[in-house]
């Protein structure tokens, strides 16, 4: 809900944000929707182009089978209703990045409609209604060049699989939005179709945003809200809008409906100059394709391929292996981390250990790396025997996390870093005597303390005694003995 | 039944300019068509399914493999205007 | 005989048997154009050095063509004989430009299908020839290049839009010749120049690599001096084409074989639609002879009715006209072509740049059909118009499919005249389309037609008989074609400029 403090004398109404969020889906598939160019990222311009993807004279398009495959496995997996006739259109414009003059996209049969998004939440249920989600291709890539007073455009991207996903406006805030697009990214995530990754460009949004006095059932005017780069930019600018618009609103104005585009430096959402009327896409069935007839059994077997949702996931490990929620939610973000996880428990039984050493020491390494854990060569069999190594004594818990690091570095086995290196742990009170001595005697005053009745400062001499055994040492053996011999004398 | 206005709506839809001295002769010659045109009326079409294609063939797709594509000197040697191998046309207003 | 005289199987025999070679009827054409064309203007860009693989790949490709081919095609190969093709068939390498300003400059950087299977069969391409800008036209008069005329009389037009296929044919500056077929657009110029003609069924032959003007309606097919030679072609050219969504994957048969004078027992249908009033009694007259033809070959002839005929104008101008403005819209000048900017600025430069090029670049009827479709399109309109024309079409194909039910073929006349003057009709658009009225609905539904030569005026211009089967028999067309040809002379017959 959006309200802010006005000046007196301004309209006091509050306001409920309406929201909306249409998002595009480039597939992953290995050629282009309409032809057999590689479907690449990061080439040199206008080197992966055909005649096709060119909108040459006399080209013609044919329909990508994967694309189409790619297209209603989201479609199921976002619980549509699939249109068992679905066939493609012409969307009939002008514009530089669109080499035929139209676009090949679908209209009134799409691929899905109907469907829904559940946000995961321990209290309400809230479902993100899907208004349709459809197949069509992507445009080629405009850079503006002020200095030249041009533009450039880049036909590589023309042609790549898109996929429109559009809610209808159940939105209520920006940060549902925020919340809406992780949830959808990580769907789509599970379904091994798209990077998903906004930065490369391969899921953009954009989005709709509107007021309403609060109880109101009809629509404010809208606004369009697009050139937003990331999920947090997303929510920003319309955090930013719903201000303005509330503002504009309790100020007795009105909102003109209009498309703004977010400006990052900025931070401010700005009206676009060039959009002087509304389009007239003029959408006819594309005549150079044949309509789609989706057998039943067709679907069903794409159904039945479709891997378990996140959610399903998430309740299957809560189920299945006793883990809380949150330790549920981390391992589910990541579909190879639920692999893995499970992989390590058909070798150890013991569930808390190993979550606590994913979520922990593991995800630490993933995240310092800035990688995935299927970028790192490290297997279930090697991260077990090393917590379990811990477990043992083998090895203390702060050089097992050591240990960590080189069997990712490496790939070599944990037996082997720790006798090479020397890593055991050292677990023979002769052995720590030496140390322990070294320790008291150059911490007299941190004994008197300890015997004076400050136990918290025993930890103090623990830690001393760890690092002039380069960790190696047993804690719990060096607690004791330090105990006995304080206390003892 | 269309009006000079029309005409110059649908000019702009279609990206072509008329010169004034064309608008009329244009209007008039659309005029005549259309009016031609609307004895279509006259057909009963309740019930029937418009043809969008002649022939009854559906699901015509191809696999998912990746062909080679033109070589870039091939797709720009004709290009009206061109900078580091992409296309240059006029600065792109959008904001 | 010259050279040039010949058809394409005439020619083939003599290369075969050594009497002449395809650089012999190369050298043959090429003095008869230079003779010729400079009146009758059928080519827009002659070949140097023909279009065709090297002798060494050609027997390579010969080879490896007569291995892929069906055993019905293998003794044809290969096919030595120059042709001409219609500007808007791409060529790689080779400027193509549909008669068109706009398209001045673009150099196809690719070969369409039928250019690719013409080459497997070793058929050299020695020239482009002229048409209606973009195929909007009955008569070859809206080219940027000038109309051509017709060789039957130069004060004539040779019909259109494939109106330099078919005046190159009927001149004998080609031995055979493709074009593109919308609405009438190969048998229309056929008949009015006395050659055949011919529309495959939709789907028969691949348009990947045809500029489009409406892309449910077009089609490429041969035009030549006899029916044997338009069978010939469309063994080569015919066939599946997994590049073109729109191919019918059925197999092709050896056309060549319906190449038979026997339609005894044959049901041929008169539809009264076709011989309303607005035929020229000439041409009545001509088709009601070669109708007694067919009889007294043992075809029985009967009345039927296509009820939606007064309607295939109209709906072929909304349905082709709204494909066509779309089509065009690639026509900016962005990627080829010349770009125009307005002396004044107007809105911004983007915007003037594209409206410049294109107000510059298309012409009048262009631009005519180009928002004629565009209204078709527009919001508010579309069902009024855009549908209400499809919904029209599913009738007027399913008239066709009624009466093949008892005929196995239709005869009409192709034209309701003969070739009118140069410049008769281009300040009447509409009387301009109302002479599509015959071969349209072949277009709208879908099936093949052909337009074969059936007499003379007494002023001396060509008259076409059109004979229609249903979709995918191209072989009873070929068959009633061929009896019907072999029983006259009128494909002998040579015109004065040939």
């Amino acid at each position: 809900m959006a309200q802010t403090e006005g000046a007196p004398g301004m309209n006091q109404t509050a306001y409920e944000t309406v929201i909306g969020l249409e998002v595009h889906l480039q597939f992953n598939t290995k050629s282009k929707i309409f032809c057999g160019c590689a479907n690449t990222f990061g080439a040199e311009p206008n080197t992966v182009t055909c005649p096709v993807c060119l909108g040459l004279p006399g080209s013609l398009p044919v329909l990508n089978q994967s694309a189409l495959e790619y297209a209603i496995k989201v479609a199921l997996a976002l619980n549509c209703r699939i249109n068992p006739k679905v066939r493609f259109n012409r969307k009939n414009y002008f514009y530089p990045d669109l080499p035929k003059g139209y676009q090949i996209s679908q209209f009134e049969l799409p691929i899905g409609e109907d469907g829904y998004v559940e946000l995961p939440s321990d209290t309400e249920e809230r479902k993100i209604r899907i208004h349709r989600a459809h197949l069509e291709e992507d445009a080629g890539k405009l850079i503006h060049d002020p200095a030249q007073n041009c533009s450039l455009v880049d036909y590589n991207r023309a042609g790549t699989p898109l996929m429109e996903i559009v809610t209808e406006p159940d939105i209520r805030s920006p940060e549902e939005a925020y919340f809406y697009l992780q949830t959808l990214k990580l769907l789509l995530q599970y379904l091994d179709v798209s990077d998903c990754d906004m930065e490369k460009g391969s899921l953009r949004c954009d989005a709709n945003i509107s007021l309403r006095p609060q109880g109101d059932p009809q629509l404010g005017t809208k606004t369009e809200l697009k050139n937003m780069n990331s999920f947090k930019a997303v929510r920003l600018a319309l955090e930013h809008e719903e201000e303005r618009q509330t503002k504009t609103l309790q100020a007795g104005k009105t909102i003109a409906q209009e498309t703004r585009l977010w400006d990052e430096n900025l931070q401010v959402t700005r009206p676009m100059r060039s959009k002087e009327e509304a389009h007239d896409y003029r959408y006819f069935p594309e005549p150079d394709l044949m309509p789609f007839h989706l057998k039943p059994s067709a679907i069903d077997t794409l159904r039945a391929s479709l891997p378990a949702s996140p959610h399903q996931t998430c309740q299957r490990l809560k189920s299945d292996y006793d883990l809380n929620a949150y330790e549920a939610g981390i391992l589910i973000q990541d579909r190879d981390l639920v692999d893995f996880f499970e992989a390590c428990m058909r070798e150890y039984s013991e569930t808390k250990k190993i979550v606590n050493w994913i979520i922990g020491p593991l995800m630490q390494e993933t995240n310092a790396r800035k990688k995935n854990l299927k970028d790192l060569s490290l297997s279930a069999q090697a991260f077990v025997d090393l917590i379990k190594k811990v477990e043992n004594g083998m090895i203390s818990n702060l050089v097992g996390k050591d240990v960590l690091k080189i069997i990712i570095d490496t790939g070599q086995n944990p037996d082997i870093i720790i006798s090479e290196q020397g890593l055991a742990q050292i677990s023979d009170a002769s052995a720590l005597e030496q140390v322990i001595q070294e320790v008291l005697a150059e911490n007299q005053k941190t004994v008197e303390q300890i015997k004076a009745g400050k136990q918290s400062a025993l930890g103090f001499l623990v830690g001393q005694t760890m690092k002039k055994t380069r960790g190696k040492a047993n804690p719990k053996m060096v607690n004791e003995l330090l105990q006995r011999r304080i206390h003892n004398g | 039944m269309i009006s000079k206005d029309d005409v110059q709506y649908i000019a702009h839809l279609a990206r072509i300019h008329l010169a004034p001295e064309e608008i009329d002769g244009l209007t008039n010659d659309l005029e005549a068509i259309l009016h031609y045109i609307n004895k279509l009326e006259k057909v009963s079409i309740d019930n029937i399914e418009p043809t969008s294609h002649v022939l009854a063939l559906h699901n015509v797709s191809r696999q998912d493999s990746v062909q080679p594509s033109l070589n870039r000197e091939d797709v720009m040697n004709f290009a009206a205007t061109q900078k580091n191998g992409s296309f240059s046309v006029p600065q792109v207003i959008e904001s | 005989m010259n050279l040039h005289h010949f058809t394409a199987h005439q020619a083939l025999e003599k290369i075969s048997t050594k009497q002449t070679s395809a650089k012999d009827i190369l050298a043959a054409l090429g003095k008869k154009i230079a003779e010729t064309d400079s009146t009758i203007n059928a080519y827009v860009r002659i070949s140097e050095t023909p279009v065709c693989p090297s002798s060494e790949a050609s027997q390579k490709a010969s080879q490896e063509a007569s291995q892929k081919a069906s055993p019905s095609q293998t003794n044809q190969l290969p096919y030595p004989v120059p042709i001409a093709i219609k500007d808007n068939i791409c060529i790689r390498g080779h400027e193509t430009t549909c008669s068109s300003r706009i398209l001045k400059g673009f150099i196809a950087p690719y070969d369409a299908t039928v250019v690719e299977r013409l080459q497997k069969a070793g058929v050299p391409i020695h020239g482009q020839t002229n048409m209606d800008e973009f195929a909007f036209g009955s008569s070859t008069e809206t080219s940027c290049y000038g109309p051509s005329r017709n060789p039957w009389n130069p004060d004539c037009v040779p019909g259109g839009s494939s109106g330099g296929s078919a005046a190159a044919v009927g001149a004998h500056e080609a031995i055979w010749a493709l074009g593109s077929d919308t609405g009438g657009s190969i048998r229309q110029p056929a008949s009015f120049c006395g050659v055949v003609g011919m529309k495959p069924t939709y789907g028969r032959v691949s348009r990947y690599g045809l500029l489009a003007f409406a892309s449910s309606l077009d089609q490429i097919g041969p035009i030549t001096k006899d029916v044997a030679d338009a069978a010939l072609l469309m063994n080569i050219i015919a066939g599946y084409d997994p590049r073109d969504s729109t191919s019918a994957d059925i197999p092709v048969p050896d056309y060549t074989r319906s190449l038979i004078k026997d339609i005894k027992g044959l049901k041929i249908g008169i539809p009264k639609e076709y011989f309303m009033e607005g035929i020229d009694p000439e041409v009545n007259q001509a088709v009601q002879e070669a109708l007694q033809i067919l009889k007294n070959s043992g075809a029985t002839i009967r009345d039927v009715s296509l009820p939606h005929t007064e309607y295939c104008v109209a709906t072929y101008y909304i349905v082709a006209t709204a494909e066509a403005s779309s089509n065009l819209a690639r026509y900016d000048g962005v990627q080829y072509g010349s770009r125009h900017y307005p002396a004044q600025p107007r809105r911004n430069a983007l915007i003037d740049m594209y409206e410049e090029t294109r107000t510059q670049g298309f012409g009048k009827e262009a631009k005519r059909r180009i928002m004629l479709g565009t209204y078709a399109l527009s919001s508010g309109y579309y069902d009024a118009y855009y549908l209400r024309g499809q919904k029209v079409r599913t009738l007027i194909k399913s008239d066709f499919e009624n009466v093949f039910c008892d005929c196995d073929a239709l005869i009409t006349p192709t034209s309701p005249t003969t070739a009118f003057r140069i410049g008769e009709k281009m300040n009447d658009p509409l009387a301009m389309y109302l002479s599509d009225i015959l071969t349209i609905s072949a277009n709208l539904s879908g099936i093949p037609a052909i337009s074969v030569p059936c007499g003379f005026s007494k002023a001396g211009l060509p008259i076409g008989l059109q004979i229609m089967t249903k979709a995918f028999d191209e072989e009873t067309l070929f068959r009633v074609a061929y009896t019907y040809e072999q029983n006259t002379e009128w494909h002998k017959q040579k015109a004065p400029l040939a």
